[in-house]
């Protein structure tokens, strides 16, 4: 492995423009992950789904190198209809477009750079990995007392084109004192086999909304990363909604910090997982200063031969007083081979603090199957009727209506 | 070097009871085949068990201390610790109550033991207070009529081979984690336990009616058989502070419950935790495993800890015969520097299986609480559910709770449901009860104790009153 590490990575350095001191920057973030290499179930966070061995299984040939100077066609077909947005196209890990024209300008700033640092501890190898092999970082920063007008979709696009099986990319988001971010990430993948490596970091200011849907919902064979870090500033929301029902690995890491007083973090997930798919989630809410909130509600579908996990973590220090930190888990497990884990975890330090998990597993409610029955329905429609209402109580949670409406229509859920 | 490890140098150094009356031998330092086979040799072992030391020894060799746990300790030199040291001698104990701390006799006050009983528990020269030995073989003879054993490992060994033999290890094997290989190498004494089919045990049992109970040991191994049908409800330790000059203790305790028998184990740990400023105290490594073996069986622990500097152990029950059913109570009181790190595990392997957790956790001064468990259901456990509540109250912002359960469902026909909360004691609360004329720190006690209702509940009568009144010693000083 770590040959190719250093051929590929010398082959992106080739077809780059970047400085030397940008390339030593890199350099030792490849270095660093060639030392930890891919993390495995040794490691408490990667406990349940061991990604190493999930690579190893699914990709014979691992490579890394994506040739950033080279641009790929837009296949316009891929847009979201019926919804006026924003766009940014990332193809094969590279930006296509960056395309704001329902805004304001000079509200707007979008600066790159490639010698961009890590402010926070990690262990976490794929940032590693994520920081060796990405592009120009690019920010989008939205200034003061800004709101988009209409929400920004991020395309996840790959195409045919695609010489590499590793696609690692990186944005930077900060929202200026009371600005408002919606943002979908969407995921379009023609290509199979493929493992992507996304990061992103945002920084809230005060008073800043942040929205972050995750939609990852097309069958297909890729097996995906997504690390989202978040810094809260006083008063500041952020509210992120996790679709996870696609690809065949869907991991998606939250760590949340609330940095500032007032400050607040709602998490929503459904997995949706039929044959051989294995996702999970695991989120980590840092309640640093005093009245902050964090909500979660994950719920799971498991069909045939899948898995589920979610780890979530409520950290509370000792200065946090008046957290309220909530946190619940719940899934249906639709056949024999399904598999549903759990680790919700509180760590608190403090004593004037509400802090409470829930978690239940089990099949679906016989009974429940029975009433609707005894009423006309048949046996499937009666279990589809029960999953739509278990899942709709997850979306219900969105609170941007047309964003509502768009996600509904996607999952195939009725009102 | 910091204060607890002084501590632990200090106890390097003392070489008690290796010439006493009993034994005029000496065992030699550290850990190798050497001390093993001495430790066989002087208990008379038969060559099986020795074997059985030895795999355990050279698995041993193999394995790291694990360091996944919350609460961290100084390294622990394997190499420079006695393992084995022969029961103190008559003149070296102390002659009388007045030898003792002070403190010590306090609490016992508080927890209202007889005068007797202290004596007893701090091994000073009984005979002439209190006829220990008359009490033991009253009970001795009652519990032989109905063909139950009850003896030390020890006497087990000689006496009853093939059942130690055929049930050893079966629960806890050599091949374990780290601490249960060390037990399985290296362990001295402990109980042993066979309840006959059909019997149902007369009395609750209790370590205390073992004569030679006074020293509990460092490295205690004790195993329960209940035969088909039988019942048996087992008490470990006792309400009473227990000072013992060993730092580390890593006992094993294996039951097995057969076809529709039924275990009960109640553990009240009250050992030295250390001062106020967290020098010194017991770290309790104890691996504690129940295997249901048969159908309808069922094995439930229940345990009150307060004591120890450390705490870590995760009492668990392997629900293998269909029906069987698998329960965990407990309360874990950590005060000052005290740190515990406890749990269980239930692990559903057969049909209609059922477990149950309750766990309340209380962390009070500068110390530090986790509830760690597991809830594994097979893909073949069908039917089964589990329940578990988890509930951590803190008192000050010094402290910390924490809840890591993991949850692992592989059967669409079972469910598991899991709660956790962690609050603070109400403002109303305390002052509700103490506009009723209670003082604050009576106050606390009272909510406590309406806290751990659910589990102080299942402990034996005996134990309960005491218990109760531990908790509430427990936490003193912790308010205000």
């Amino acid at each position: 492995m770590s040959e190719q590490l250093q051929s590929d990575f010398y082959k992106l350095v080739k077809t780059s423009k970047f400085s030397n001191e940008e390339i030593q920057f890199k350099k030792n973030f490849l270095n660093n992950f060639i030392k930890k290499g891919f993390p495995n179930r040794k490691q408490e966070d990667w406990k349940f789904l061991d990604i190493s061995q999930i690579i190893k299984k699914n990709i014979s040939n691992l490579s890394y190198f994506n040739d950033y100077s080279q641009s790929n066609k837009i296949d316009p077909s891929i847009f979201v209809d019926g919804l006026e947005h924003n766009k940014i196209i990332f193809i094969n890990g590279r930006i296509e477009k960056i395309d704001f024209n329902f805004e304001d300008q000079n509200k707007i700033e979008i600066t790159d750079e490639t010698k961009k640092d890590i402010s926070f501890d990690y262990e976490n190898s794929l940032i590693d990995l994520n920081c060796a092999f990405t592009d120009k970082v690019f920010k989008i920063l939205i200034k003061k007392n800004y709101s988009l007008k209409k929400p920004l979709i991020i395309y996840h696009s790959i195409n045919d084109e695609i010489k590499s099986t590793n696609i690692n990319l990186r944005l930077d988001f900060e929202l200026g004192e009371n600005s408002c971010l919606k943002l979908i990430d969407y995921f379009v993948n023609n290509t199979t086999k493929n493992f992507i490596n996304i990061f992103y970091n945002f920084n809230l200011e005060k008073d800043s909304i942040l929205k972050n849907y995750k939609i990852d919902k097309f069958i297909n064979n890729n097996l995906k990363y997504s690390f989202n870090n978040i810094e809260q500033d006083n008063n500041s929301v952020s509210e992120t909604f996790i679709l996870s029902a696609g690809s065949d690995y869907f991991k998606n890491e939250i760590n949340c910090n609330l940095n500032g007083e007032y400050s607040s973090a709602f998490i929503n997930g459904i997995f949706s997982l039929k044959e051989n798919q294995q996702h999970e989630i695991r989120t980590t809410i840092n309640h640093l200063v005093e009245n902050t909130k964090s909500y979660q509600l994950i719920k799971s579908v498991l069909g045939k031969n899948s898995k589920s996990a979610y780890q979530g973590r409520i950290f509370v220090n000792s200065k946090a007083q008046k957290t309220d930190g909530y946190q619940l888990s719940k899934a249906i497990l639709l056949d024999e081979t399904s598999e549903f884990n759990a680790k919700p975890e509180l760590e608190i330090y403090a004593d004037d603090v509400k802090c409470s998990h829930g978690s239940a597993s089990g099949s679906l409610d016989e009974n429940s199957i029975f009433y609707l029955m005894s009423r006309g329905l048949n046996y499937q429609q009666s279990k589809e009727l029960l999953i739509n209402g278990f899942l709709m109580d997850v979306v219900e949670k969105i609170t941007d209506e047309e964003i509502k409406n768009l996600i509904t229509n996607i999952i195939g859920l009725k009102q | 070097m910091d204060t607890r490890e002084k501590d632990i140098e200090k106890l390097k150094d003392y070489k008690y009871g290796f010439t006493t009356d009993i034994e005029n031998i000496k065992a030699p330092k550290g850990l190798n085949e050497e001390v093993i086979k001495f430790i066989s040799n002087i208990k008379k072992e038969p060559k099986w068990m020795l074997d059985f030391r030895l795999k355990a020894y050279e698995r041993l060799k193999l394995l790291k201390e694990p360091n996944w746990q919350k609460p961290k300790y100084p390294k622990i030199d394997y190499q420079d610790l006695y393992y084995y040291s022969a029961p103190k001698s008559m003149k070296d104990k102390p002659k009388s109550l007045d030898e003792l701390d002070p403190k010590l006799l306090e609490t016992y006050k508080k927890l209202g033991i007889p005068l007797q009983e202290q004596a007893r528990l701090n091994g000073i020269a009984v005979d002439a207070v209190f006829d220990s030995v008359s009490v033991a073989t009253t009970f001795k003879g009652e519990l032989t009529k109905h063909g139950i054993i009850f003896c030390s490992m020890s006497e087990a060994i000689q006496k009853h081979p093939d059942l130690v033999k055929k049930y050893l290890g079966t629960v806890i094997p050599v091949t374990d984690h780290f601490f249960a290989t060390l037990n399985s190498a290296v362990f001295t004494d402990g109980s042993f336990v066979y309840i006959p089919e059909g019997v149902k045990c007369p009395m609750e049992l209790s370590t205390y009616f073992r004569i030679n109970a006074s020293e509990t040991g460092q490295f205690e191994r004790t195993l329960i058989i209940a035969d088909k049908g039988s019942y048996v409800s087992y008490l470990e330790g006792c309400t009473a502070p227990m000072r013992d000059e060993n730092q580390l203790h890593a006992a094993n305790v294996e039951l097995i419950a057969l076809d529709d028998a039924e275990i009960k184990y109640s553990t009240v740990q009250n050992w030295y935790p250390g001062d106020e400023n967290g020098k010194g105290g017991i770290y309790n490594f104890v691996t504690k495993r129940g295997l249901c073996k048969g159908k309808n069986s069922k094995i439930s622990w229940t345990q009150v800890e307060t004591g120890s500097a450390i705490t870590w152990k995760y009492p668990s029950c392997i629900l293998k015969g269909d029906n069987s059913i698998g329960e965990f109570y407990s309360i874990a009181i950590t005060n000052n520097h005290q740190k515990a790190d406890t749990g269980t595990k239930m692990i559903h392997l057969g049909k209609n299986t059922k477990s149950k957790i309750i766990s309340k956790g209380i962390s009070a001064g500068f110390s530090d609480m986790t509830y760690r468990g597991l809830v594994d259901i097979n893909s073949k456990a069908k039917n089964s559910s589990n329940y578990t509540q988890c509930d951590s109250l803190l008192m000050g912002n010094k402290c910390g709770a924490h809840t890591v359960p993991y949850i692992k469902n592989k059967n669409f026909d079972s469910n598991i449901a899991h709660e956790a909360t962690t609050s603070k004691i109400s403002e109303e609360q305390l002052h509700y009860c103490q506009q009723r004329g209670l003082n604050p720190e009576e106050a606390v006690g009272l909510i406590v104790n309406g806290f751990c209702k659910e589990v102080l509940q299942q402990l034996p009568m005996e134990f309960a009153v005491e218990a109760q009144k531990l908790v509430g010693i427990s936490l003193e000083g912790s308010v205000g």
